[in-house]
C-alpha cells in the first residue's frame, strides 16, 4: 500500500518506557479540498492505526481527516519482554498494511 | 536596475491581490457549508463522553501557539496518570472548533503504554481552540485545551 517507517529502539532495559515513532506515506485526502472544477477530491484517509506487542494491544488510534498527510504518530510502550511489535494501518477501502519490528530486552 | 524593480513591483502587488482574492474566495466557498461550529465540537465531545461530566485539568495539549501553516501542525497530548492496571488512561480524543469536522483523532491506551503521551501532526483550518478529552479507567473524564493562531490555514490552498 505505502511506504512506512518505524523507529523502535533495538536494545532496551527491562521495564523501560520506550518511545516508538511511526510514519507512513499517505495523502490523507480530506474530502473537503476543492479541485479546479469546484468539486471536491474524494475522501481517502487512513482510518485506524494499531500497535500490538506480542499480540497484546498497547496503543491504537482512530484517525480523522484532520490528521496531516503522511500520518506521524509517536507513543510509548513498557518493554517487558523481548518480542515483536506489530503495526497496522487501515484505510477507507479497508486495506491494511502491516509492519513489524523486533524489540530486544536485556 | 532600479527601473527593473519599479517595473516588477506593480506586477507583484497585483499578483498578491489576485492570490489573496482567490484564497478568500475559496474560503468563502468552503466555509458556510463545511465548517464545524462551537456547538458541533461540544456535540462531538458529548458523544465521546456520553454526556458524563468533564473535569478540567490534568490534560496538556502542546501545540506551538503561532503557526505559519495549518497543514502539518505538531501536536503533543499528555495526561497525568500513573498508568497502572488500576488507574490508567483509556482513551484520549482530540477535538477542534473550526475544521470541517470537529474530531481530529481518538487514541486508545492501556497500562502497557507506560505513559499517556502521544505526538502527531494535525491539520487546522483556522485560528482556533484545540481540546483534548481523556477518559480514565475509573470512568471519569478530564480535559485540557489550547488556543492557537494559524496564519495560513489548511484546506485553503490547492496543492
Amino acid at each position: 500500500m505505502a511506504r512506512a517507517l518505524v523507529n523502535v529502539p533495538t536494545k532496551v532495559k527491562r521495564g523501560d518506557v520506550v518511545e516508538i515513532k511511526v510514519l507512513i506515506s499517505h495523502p490523507m485526502e480530506t474530502g473537503f479540498r476543492p479541485d479546479p472544477n469546484g468539486k471536491f477530491y474524494p475522501r481517502d484517509i487512513l482510518r485506524s492505526f494499531a500497535c500490538t506487542y506480542d499480540s497484546e494491544h498497547v496503543f491504537s488510534a482512530e484517525l480523522f481527516p484532520a490528521v496531516s498527510a503522511n500520518p506521524f504518530l509517536s507513543f510509548t510502550v513498557v518493554a517487558n519482554q523481548t518480542g515483536v511489535l506489530t503495526f497496522s494501518w487501515t484505510d477507507d477501502k479497508d486495506q491494511t498494511q502491516v509492519q513489524t519490528a523486533k524489540i530486544e530486552v536485556e | 536596475m532600479p527601473t527593473i524593480q519599479e517595473d516588477h513591483q506593480p506586477a507583484g502587488a497585483s499578483r498578491r491581490a489576485v492570490l489573496t482574492g482567490a484564497a478568500s474566495a475559496a474560503l468563502i466557498a468552503v466555509s458556510p457549508a463545511a465548517r464545524a461550529t462551537m456547538s458541533e465540537m461540544d456535540e462531538a465531545i458529548a458523544a465521546f463522553t456520553k454526556g458524563a461530566p468533564i473535569k478540567q485539568g490534568g490534560v496538556k495539549v502542546d501545540i506551538p501557539i503561532l503557526l505559519e501553516s495549518g497543514n502539518s501542525v505538531p501536536a503533543v497530548v499528555s495526561v497525568e496518570s500513573p498508568m497502572t492496571l488500576a488507574d490508567h488512561v483509556v482513551k484520549v480524543a482530540l477535538f477542534n472548533e473550526k475544521n470541517p469536522l470537529p474530531q481530529i483523532a481518538i487514541f486508545t491506551f492501556g497500562p502497557k503504554s507506560g505513559r499517556a503521551w502521544v505526538s502527531t501532526r494535525i491539520r487546522l483550518s483556522d485560528s482556533q481552540k484545540v481540546v483534548a478529552v481523556a477518559q480514565m479507567s475509573d470512568g471519569g473524564f478530564r480535559m485540557g485545551m489550547i488556543e492557537v493562531i494559524v496564519t495560513l490555514p489548511a484546506c485553503a490552498e490547492e496543492r
